[in-house]
This record gives structure tokens, sequence and C-alpha cells, in this order.
């Protein structure tokens, strides 16, 4: 009876925690690549080759961080909105387990060199298997949880929840087929420009539901909560959610411009890809305008902050990326750093700021306390993370524009003026900047682990209460 | 039929969907729900706190 009137915090916890935890590594990871491009000579060992961490870190980033903090918080939102426990006790530990075993073999298979070669879906086939298991898990959990719960209204949070996980366990068996030929090693079931094609269906979808629609949930409860007010426009987020279900599918091709993909496909994928900026840019308008009349709370909060500056990055980086979806846009920025400076625009920018803003506020109330063990501390955090990835995206758009330049540059007589390697003789500098900016965002994140550290230490888990539903006598 | 004049179709069905959407999410009976509904997350503190005034709810 007494676990019943309770909502399940370990699971929440337990991926908290880990989020904390594998933020860490997957930065940390990422710095040693960043290191390697400036001294190719740390390249020491084939298990610590740039070719073989590379994967690790965008995997140990996406899913083990960003993974893990979704699964936190999707399973704290989805009780408190619902006002009942989590559907399925057993259930939601195995989600975490498995999750954590999914992250320790792709941890421990990367470096071996053991890939299916598909970008962001590099692990093999048992290890896709295992996903699935934990995916359908997640998903009986969260949507078990809907089913049974007591109040009236499917908060528009969970919508994104839902939708984030739906999608991802349609991407992953799609673009997970493959014909096993030992127990290691296995081939994609599609071939040639198909095989791009399904990839990057995934890779995009992946970016939006993984990396957009699961933090948009994460945006649209930590917001309004932090900020002691509603969201600004249901109605809108109602829209710009299905807006952004609509289009997001669509917009794979612009990442296989100018090559063997059909030229109307890439016009496609260009066009949705631009019609992406209103529903992207209807989440950020949401998430910003919840403050209108709080704004005051943003000089002395430095949870607000994080989460108002992710929304600012959000925008920003919806904003680049339609334009680099542009074809002749393309033509510049299509494999130079650019892109990477898009994507950690992105990355550090939103998908990282609303996971430390959300975690600051959630972390305390799972120990029963309403505060950080230091909020000079989360400022502190807030601060150099910024101004880390402000050094990081600089460098790289430089880096990319100019890369971008030299590589189309031709002499009068039609001869390139720049070998390949002038360019990257030239990106040296915006290597060691990108190093640095780098080193400041890992620094923000050891800031908050110490902080996390200190909070929890000592203190007792508290499972907060559920409420009595409405019109109940107390 | 010809699978292309489906996948047409089920592109021109999906559009009007969200127009439909559009108008319901405008429409004048939704407000009060949707009122109602941004309230969820910010009315679960008040009810715990009315709980933790009656002696309930810590463990």
């Amino acid at each position: 009876m007494q676990s019943q009137s309770t909502y399940n915090y370990t699971v929440v916890r337990q991926f908290a925690i880990m989020t904390v935890v594998w933020g860490i590594v997957g930065m940390l990871v990422g710095l040693v690549i960043a290191a390697q491009l400036i001294w190719p000579d740390l390249n020491l060992a084939s298990w610590l080759s740039y070719g073989r961490l590379r994967p690790l870190h965008t995997n140990a980033v996406i899913f083990a961080f960003g993974g893990s903090a979704l699964f936190a918080t999707s399973y704290y939102v989805v009780q408190r909105t619902c006002h009942v426990r989590l559907f399925g006790d057993w259930l939601a530990a195995f989600t975490f387990w498995g999750w954590q075993a999914v992250i320790v073999l792709a941890a421990v298979s990367l470096p071996l060199g053991m890939t299916s070669g598909k970008e962001y879906a590099e692990l093999e086939w048992p290890i896709d298997v295992l996903i699935t298991l934990v995916w359908v898990s997640y998903a009986v959990v969260f949507f078990g949880t809907i089913a049974k719960r007591k109040t009236p209204h499917i908060y528009v949070a969970n919508w994104f929840f839902g939708a984030f996980i739906i999608t991802v366990a349609v991407l992953h068996l799609v673009n997970s087929a493959a014909m096993p030929v030992t127990l290691t090693k296995s081939y994609s079931a599609y071939a040639g420009v198909q095989d791009a094609m399904v990839q990057w269906w995934y890779g995009h979808n992946a970016v939006g539901f993984f990396l957009t629609a699961g933090f948009l949930g994460m945006m649209y409860y930590f917001i309004p909560k932090q900020a002691g007010r509603p969201v600004y426009s249901y109605r809108l987020s109602v829209v710009h959610f299905w807006a952004l279900i609509f289009t997001y599918m669509w917009a794979g091709p612009h990442h296989l411009h100018y090559t063997a993909l059909p030229d109307w496909a890439q016009s496609i994928g260009m066009l949705f890809s631009l019609v992406l900026l209103a529903p992207s840019w209807g989440g950020m308008i949401n998430g910003i305008m919840t403050l209108s009349g709080a704004w005051y709370k943003l000089r002395t909060d430095p949870i607000l902050k994080f989460l108002v500056v992710s929304l600012s990055f959000y925008g920003m980086s919806t904003f680049e990326g339609p334009m680099m979806s542009i074809k002749t846009v393309n033509a510049l920025s299509h494999y130079t750093d650019w892109t990477i400076g898009h994507v950690h625009s992105g990355a550090l920018g939103w998908v990282g700021m609303v996971t430390f803003g959300s975690l600051y506020y959630l972390i305390p109330r799972l120990y029963g306390r309403t505060e950080m063990h230091s909020m000079k501390l989360v400022t502190l955090h807030f601060w150099v993370a910024t101004i880390g990835i402000v050094l990081y995206i600089a460098a790289m758009w430089i880096a990319g524009v100019m890369q971008g330049l030299m590589w189309r540059a031709v002499n009068p007589d039609g001869t390139l003026t720049y070998a390949f390697v002038e360019s990257v003789k030239a990106t040296y500098p915006y290597y060691a900047v990108r190093l640095l900016g780098g080193l400041l965002y890992f620094a923000g994140a050891l800031i908050m682990a110490w902080n996390v550290y200190r909070t929890v230490v000592g203190q007792k888990a508290v499972d907060a209460p559920i409420p009595a539903p409405a019109g109940a006598h107390a | 039929m010809d699978i292309n004049l489906v996948r047409s179709l089920l592109t021109a069905l999906l559009f009007i969907v969200f127009i439909g959407i559009v108008l319901w999410a405008w429409s004048k009976g939704k407000r009060e729900d949707f009122e109602a509904a941004a309230r969820l997350p910010l009315d679960d503190d008040m009810a715990e706190e009315r709980m933790a005034r009656n002696g309930r709810g810590r463990q």
C-alpha cells in the first residue's frame, strides 16, 4: 500500500545520476578526439584511434548522456502530470539496467572496431536486439502510465516524449535491419543509394525525435515549473507538435545533396527542411514567451538561465539547419567543419543546456531538497559552459567556411588553387580554439558532478507522495 | 491502383488532417480544456503542499 501512494523515483534517480556520469565520459572522449585532430600522435593504439573513438563519442553523448536524461525526465514528468505511479516497477528497472548494458557493450565493442558503419547506428546486431527489447519495455512503461492516469488531459510534454519513443522504435527497427554473418559482423539489408537514404532518414529523424522532440518534452515541463507559469500558448504547442511530426520525416535527403540520390528527392528534402523552421521556432517562441511577465527571474535564477539559453541555441541551430539544407549553401558547407559547428550548437547549446537546467531542478527534489548544494556553482557552470559553446561553434563556423572556400577555389586555368592538405594546415588554429571551448564545457560538467555529489551525499532518497484525486477527501 | 497514386493521396490526406488539427486547436470549445491542461505541471505542487500540511506524504 505504501509503495502505491508514492511516485517511483528510484528509476528516475538512477537515470539522473547516470546522466551526469555518462555526460562526463562522453565529453572526455570528445576532448580526446578533438586533441587527436591537432596532435595526430595521440592515436596511440588502434582501439584509441580517432576512427574508433569518434563513434564512441557520438554514441556516449547522444544515447548514454542524452538517453539517460530522457529516461529520467520522461519517467518523472509522466508520473507527475498523470498523478499515478509508473506502470510496471520491475519493467522500469529493466529499462535502466538494460540501457546501461547497451552503453557498456557499446563502450567495449566500438573501440574493438566492431561496427555496422552506419552513423549514429554503429552498434552490431546483438546490441541492436537488446536496444529493441529495452525500447519496447520503455514504451510499455510510458504508455502504460499514461493509460492509467488520474488526470483528464495528457500534458503536452508527454505528447513529445511519446512521439520520441514511438518514432525512435520505428527508426531503429528499419535502419538496423541487417543480415548477420557472425556474432559481431552483419551487413545492411539495403544496398547502394537506398541504404544511404534509409540511413539518413534514420539519421535526421534521430536528430528530430531523439534530440528534439524528447528534449522539447523536457522543456515543456521544466520551464513552466521553474518559471512558475503555465506554458505561453497551449494551442501553439499542439499545432507545432503535429507540424513537427508531419515535417521531420521528409528532411533526411538534405544529408545527401549532390550525391547519387535522385535530384527530386534532394529537392524535397531541402523544401521540407525549410518548412521545418516554422514548427521549430514555434517551440522556441512558446518556451521563451512562457517567461513573459517573469523576465526578472532570469537575473537571479541560474536554472532559468540554462533553460532560456538552451532555447536560444535551439532557435539558432534550427535557423542554421534549414539554411544549410539549401543546395547552394550546402555546396559550400557540406563535408566541412561548419557541419560540426552546427551539430554542436544544437548538442552543447540546446540538448546539453536544457538537460543541465532540468537536472538542477530535478536532482535536489529526488533527495528531499528544494535546491542544489550550491547555486553559485550552478551559475559558474552556466557561464563556463556558455563561453565554451561560443568558442566551439565560432571556431567551427570560421574553419568550415574557410575550408569550403579553399576547396572550391580554382585558378584561371581551371586547376584547384589549394591542395587539400593546405586546408588542413589552415584549420589547426581553429581546432585549438575548439579544444579550448570543449575543455570549458567539460569543466562545467565536472562542476556539476561535484555539485550533484554534494547535493546527494548523506541525503535520504525521497519518493514524493501522489496527490489525492481531485474531490476526494484527505 | 498505382502505388504512387496511393502515396500521393496519403500525403494529401495527411495535409488535410493537419489543417483539421489547426482548426480544432483554435476552435472555441478547446480553450478551457487547454487552460486546464496547461496548469497540470503547476497544480501538482499545490496538491503536494496541501498533503504536507495535513501531515501526510513524507516517508
